[in-house]
């Protein structure tokens, strides 16, 4: 009864959403020509960068606050810490994650400078980190965490602050994360590095922590 | 039909599956995957139906960006919550005690 | 019809059987593999809707972050039954 309720619900849905969105009429604001028109005074070439970092940087910043609340809250659930059984390593592939893992570091500075003019920025970047670290951990050469250390902790909180810091400072010039046009560039790679740096250590973190649940429980 | 609209169409068949599927399956890590669906969906109506015009617009793919990102966030949440749950209780359902 | 709106055809039907071999499938780890699968037909549309930032970002966090942490809670599930 349920399912038969469910399933004609979900099909009433798509029939009416697919309805209205095929009469829908021209969109009365052109945001792509909004932000081209904007584009030079953001600091960035790369039209996705800038409305990203400039001129919604707002909802960047809440999502960096997000995804630390995200860490905080597996840190809070308690891991256990048992023993993780794997089976041995393959040398063959401990030797490939080697070659690999610098390769991929380099490819996600290029992608954090690539951001400003071309398709890349701090969160392609920080994923490729993340990816870096999760290949070093499945090899074995990188142990899970078993609670992170002081330095680890401000490394994970180091974006968001400093994203926070510039925001403030904006703030006191004016309006919240309103950068003057010349230094605008400069302050949008200092925030992406430190995000890169941050959802690095804090995708990688969900995993690296997360992994190594493997214990009889408290 | 353009390109675009397609897939804001195929944005929303995900979407109710991914309803469906979270209303209707019982196994927690099943429902983490329909809910990951669900998203997906929501991410393809957002851009596609911005661009049904054919001119790219960084807006609303800014904004997906940072949904994606939250949403691998709230996914990792998820499962350390189910994986919580399965050390305290053996389970990998939530019980039906409280639906009534 | 074009040879591009095929090509979507195609893909926007892939992403839909695989969005539900993934919700279906009686296995498990099937299930899994298939979200990963279709986490990469997602990218495929992104660069199709002209946002390869968003193709890298799904690439790199929908299919491969995400398809990780599922298949390690679903070894670690299996463990733990052992």
């Amino acid at each position: 009864m349920k399912r038969l309720l469910v399933v004609l619900g979900a099909v009433c849905f798509v029939v009416l959403l697919l309805g209205a969105m095929f009469d829908l009429a021209p969109a009365s604001v052109q945001l792509h020509a909004a932000v081209a028109a904007n584009l030079p005074a953001s600091g960035v070439e790369h039209p996705v960068t800038a409305v990203l970092l400039n001129f919604r940087g707002y909802d960047t910043l809440l999502e960096i606050a997000v995804l630390l609340l995200a860490m905080i809250v597996i840190l809070a659930t308690g891991i256990d810490t048992a023993a993780d059984v794997r089976p041995s390593v393959n040398p063959v592939l401990q030797a490939l994650a080697k070659l690999a893992a610098p390769l991929m570091i380099m490819v996600a500075v290029y992608l954090l400078w690539a951001g400003a003019f071309r398709p890349g920025g701090a969160f392609q970047a920080g994923a490729v980190l993340a990816a870096a670290a999760v290949l070093l951990h499945l090899v074995e050469l990188l142990p899970g965490w078993q609670s992170p250390s002081t330095r680890l902790r401000l490394g994970l909180a180091g974006g968001f602050l400093v994203f926070l810091a510039v925001g403030a400072g904006s703030l006191m010039r004016g309006a919240l994360l309103e950068y003057p046009p010349e230094h605008a560039g400069r302050l949008i790679l200092l925030v992406e590095s430190g995000l890169t740096v941050s959802l690095g250590l804090i995708l990688a973190g969900l995993f690296l922590l997360l992994s190594r649940d493997d214990g009889d429980g408290p | 039909m353009t390109g675009e609209l397609l897939f804001a169409s195929v944005g929303v068949i995900l979407f109710a599956l991914g309803v469906a599927g979270v209303l209707l399956i019982g196994h927690l890590l099943r429902r983490v995957l329909a809910f990951n669906v669900m998203g997906s969906g929501a991410f393809l109506v957002l851009v596609g139906l911005a661009q049904r015009n054919g001119i790219a617009d960084p807006v609303p793919q800014a904004m997906v960006l940072t949904g994606i990102v939250v949403a691998v966030a709230a996914t990792a949440l998820a499962l350390a919550l189910v994986r919580r749950l399965y050390v305290l209780t053996g389970k990998l359902e939530l019980s039906q005690d409280d639906d009534e | 019809m074009s040879l591009e709106f095929i090509f979507d055809l195609l893909l926007a039907l892939a992403m839909v059987w695989s969005a539900w071999r993934s919700l279906s499938a009686s296995r498990l780890d099937r299930a899994i593999v298939m979200f990963i699968v279709f986490g990469l037909l997602m990218a495929l549309a992104w660069a199709r809707l002209s946002a390869p930032d968003i193709g890298l970002a799904e690439a790199a966090i929908g299919a491969g972050l995400t398809g990780a942490l599922l298949l390690d809670a679903y070894g670690a599930l299996k463990r733990r039954e052992a």
